[in-house]
């Protein structure tokens, strides 16, 4: 029984938020890969395109729930995100027509496409709080819990509770669904695979007859998509903060450049080696080892390997780990 | 400068003081920023956590030690910093004794696993009583009680110090590589300091550190200023007849005068600062050193082929750039008294700096120190400059109007719409900056 109580203790607490959060940072390192493979740059204004997509959804959320109409159990925002990507996407091309367009005719390399793109993350934030403002915004209604922890003891008669909320099923099922789609178009269809060609040899591709303008605009459509949902996601589970958003950029490229910078597959993976890692180190095992070892020995401390103060340095300290011994990523990204 | 003026003119001298300051202050990172970036293309995204680190030596040096806290875990800290000491001697020692392998890199791993262990559990009695000792007041070790002047020099070996692990971990890497390593450097540097309380404080912040200036309350009370204060002011004062309201006039005045002197004196010292930099880093510019520097910068290859050590220079280079920006980190701390760890955010202390040295001219000295005056200048004005804007823009709208309510509640907010769109008009048709490079060969 305790052996029981120890794992739904660690599914509780790690497992199930990890891959919550993992799946998050998953679609944001597909984001910022994706870009960095087609367009070539890291993207700076990551964290803020995230939080424009998931402000267009809140204020369509808004709308909705002004008229009246919701999902029931389900949040309102389901309903919202598509509009929520069209705004995003229609903004993205109209920042790609008058910013990014230039640099790529240019030819400019990498450091001034980054720089720029620092500028649009300024004009980004400045935009965001504008429209809705700098503060906290909760825009989760419908059926908060699918099992509650009270529940969940009262059925088994275990001593420790798994909660399960709607938000970490829907993040994980949208993610899954919208993963698989999106390795389905680039590896099956003949635009994703000009994409995968274009990317890794732009002079090839342009000679068999690829043509760069429909591949860019792709790339922006794909990117949208999974900036929007990505960051809904995180704002439906946590809550919508621009700051958080601009601070979440940081676990992002982590996760992108841990998976391997260019590999989307890599960049999937990434987002949940970070925020396992993350989760795994600064987590207190002490009532873990209070189920699973005899009273004896149970430890005094918290058995925790670093205070949960540290939670991005360790990402941070992966990806430097990374970054020196093996620079190309987990999964071979690009060569750096 | 003629804006600054204007400021002192209209809104009044004091905040046109405290924005020449900061000006000055941003000025110096600028130039620590240019150094690496535009002597040697380096880019550099972690200023904050050099910013933060000088700020640091400002509190280590001049604060007075809490001796109750150095006998309750003294003692602790300095055993781990011994074991870090000996962990990092022996890792060396492998490094250099045995030959690349499998069993060295997992002996290194485990070295470094344990030491981490073996330090947490070893340092963390003595962490605990060091900050159980008043942790209203102290909580910490305090520093060392010396003129908070030094830590301007201690504030850049501390920078140059985290400058050299950085630069030998990841000068290797691609350009953009570089930037967002740095950057999550630094963030692992802010979020130590925010965290070890029993060196920082933390989020508890450090306040009334000591100044190199004298103090408003002291020069009210000091003949020499109010007889300074009188003379300055002769001819205002002898208008008013009551020899009562004359006394409260100039007392008044003094008040005014004694925060603008402070300010006054700081601008004098950072002003110094800023002039011995400038004259070093043109000197260096127009050395065979820095030929040697933007020969490297624009083919790095060949000047390898000539002989030049490029990994070398460019780790020396990036701890130069890196020192400076400490220096300006102390002088921060220095002219606010206080060290608040919550208050280094990377927009601030990264980007906009960026934006500085992209605005002013990369690999020109005075565009630097343009680029800080100007960019400073907007961030701190711009909100004023909106606000003006949208009621002249929404003059017929009455002030009942939902959007215009709106939009002069989130007025702080378009300083981030300036910079952004000001950085990208910039780049698009000034590449250089406003005051791009120019190399004259004498």
């Amino acid at each position: 029984m305790d052996f029981i109580n120890a794992i739904i203790l660690l599914l509780n607490y790690i497992f199930i938020p990890a891959l919550t959060y993992g799946s998050q940072l998953a679609l944001g390192a597909i984001f910022v890969t994706l870009i960095y493979g087609i367009l070539r740059f890291a993207n700076f204004a990551t964290g803020d395109m995230m939080s424009f997509g998931t402000m267009a959804t809140i204020l369509f959320t808004w709308y909705f729930q002004s008229l009246g109409v919701s999902l029931g159990v389900l949040p309102t925002a389901l309903l919202a995100i598509p509009f929520g990507i069209i705004f995003m996407i229609l903004y993205m091309l109209l920042i790609d027509k008058f910013v990014f367009k230039y640099y790529r005719h240019q030819k400019s390399p990498p450091v001034q496409f980054a720089m720029v793109s620092i500028g649009v993350m300024f004009i980004t934030q400045a935009v965001v709080r504008i429209i809705i403002g700098p503060g906290d915004r909760r825009f989760f209604d419908g059926e908060k819990f699918i099992i509650k922890a009270r529940e969940f003891k009262e059925m088994t008669g275990l001593n420790e509770g798994l909660a399960l909320k709607s938000t970490q099923v829907i993040t994980i099922f949208v993610t899954i669904v919208l993963v698989s789609l999106l390795f389905w178009f680039l590896n099956r269809t003949k635009t994703g695979k000009s994409m995968k060609a274009y990317s890794d040899n732009e002079d090839l591709a342009l000679l068999s007859g690829i043509d760069p303008k429909k591949i860019v605009l792709v790339t922006w459509i794909i990117a949208g998509i999974l900036a929007t949902i990505g960051g809904a996601l995180y704002g439906l589970d946590k809550s919508f903060k621009p700051f958080t958003y601009f601070n979440n950029m940081l676990p992002i490229f982590a996760a992108a450049i841990v998976g391997g910078i260019g590999n989307p597959f890599g960049a999937f993976l990434g987002g949940y080696v970070i925020a396992f890692s993350e989760i795994l180190l600064t987590y207190a095992y002490k009532k873990f080892f209070m189920y699973i070892l005899p009273e004896s020995m149970e430890p005094n401390s918290l058995v925790q390997l670093l205070s949960t103060d540290y939670k991005f340095a360790v990402s941070f300290s992966i990806l430097v780990i990374v970054l020196i011994y093996r620079p190309s990523g987990i999964f071979k990204g690009k060569v750096l | 400068m003629v804006l600054i003026l204007m400021v002192g003119i209209f809104q009044s001298w004091n905040i046109a003081l405290s924005i020449f300051n900061l000006c000055l202050i941003s000025a110096v990172m600028t130039m620590g920023a240019n150094i690496q970036w535009g002597y040697a293309g380096l880019i550099n995204f972690g200023i904050m956590g050099y910013t933060a680190l000088g700020g640091l030596a400002a509190v280590l040096i001049s604060v007075d030690p809490v001796q109750e806290a150095w006998r309750a875990g003294g003692f602790d800290i300095l055993m781990s910093l011994w074991l870090i000491v000996v962990m990092v001697l022996v890792i060396r020692f492998i490094l250099k004794r045995f030959e690349k392998s499998k069993i060295r890199t997992y002996s290194i791993a485990a070295i470094i696993i344990s030491g981490i262990l073996l330090i947490r559990f070893s340092a963390e009695p003595g962490i605990e009583a060091i900050e159980a000792v008043d942790p209203a007041k102290t909580g910490f070790l305090g520093g060392f009680g010396l003129p908070i002047i030094f830590s301007w020099i201690v504030g850049a070996l501390f920078a140059g110090g985290l400058a050299f692990i950085v630069g030998k971990v990841a000068l290797g890497l691609r350009a953009d590589y570089l930037a967002i390593a740095t950057l999550l450097i630094s963030e692992i540097v802010i979020a130590i300091i925010k965290h070890e309380d029993w060196l920082t404080r933390g989020v508890k912040n450090v306040i009334g550190l000591k100044r190199p200036a004298p103090y408003e309350v002291d020069l009210q009370t000091t003949d020499w200023f109010i007889n300074l204060v009188e003379k300055f002011n002769s001819g205002k004062l002898s208008v008013i007849e009551n020899l009562a309201d004359r006394q409260a006039a100039l007392n008044q005045l003094v008040i005014e005068g004694s925060s603008v002197f402070v300010k006054l004196c700081y601008s004098g010292l950072f002003l110094v600062v800023v002039i011995i930099l400038l004259i070093l880093t043109q000197k260096a510019l127009y050395s065979p050193w820095g030929r040697m520097m933007r020969a490297i910068r624009d083919n790095e290859e060949a000047a390898n082929a000539m002989g030049k050590n490029v990994v070398k220079q460019h780790l020396l280079i990036f701890i130069l750039g890196s020192a400076i920006v400490g220096i300006a980190g102390a002088m921060l701390v220095t002219q606010d008294g206080l060290f608040t760890p919550g208050s280094y955010r990377p927009m601030r202390y990264t980007f906009l700096i960026w934006v500085m040295v992209i605005v002013g001219g990369s690999g020109n000295n005075f565009g630097a120190i343009l680029g800080g005056f100007v960019v400073w200048f907007l961030w701190i004005e711009a909100a004023p400059i909106s606000l003006f804007l949208i009621n002249f823009f929404t003059a017929g709208i009455p002030e009942t109007n939902a959007l215009k309510a709106h939009l002069i509640e989130s007025v702080p907010y378009f300083r981030f719409l300036l910079m952004g769109l000001g950085l990208l008009f910039i780049m698009r048709y000034r590449p250089k900056g406003i005051l791009p490079e120019k190399i004259e060969i004498k």
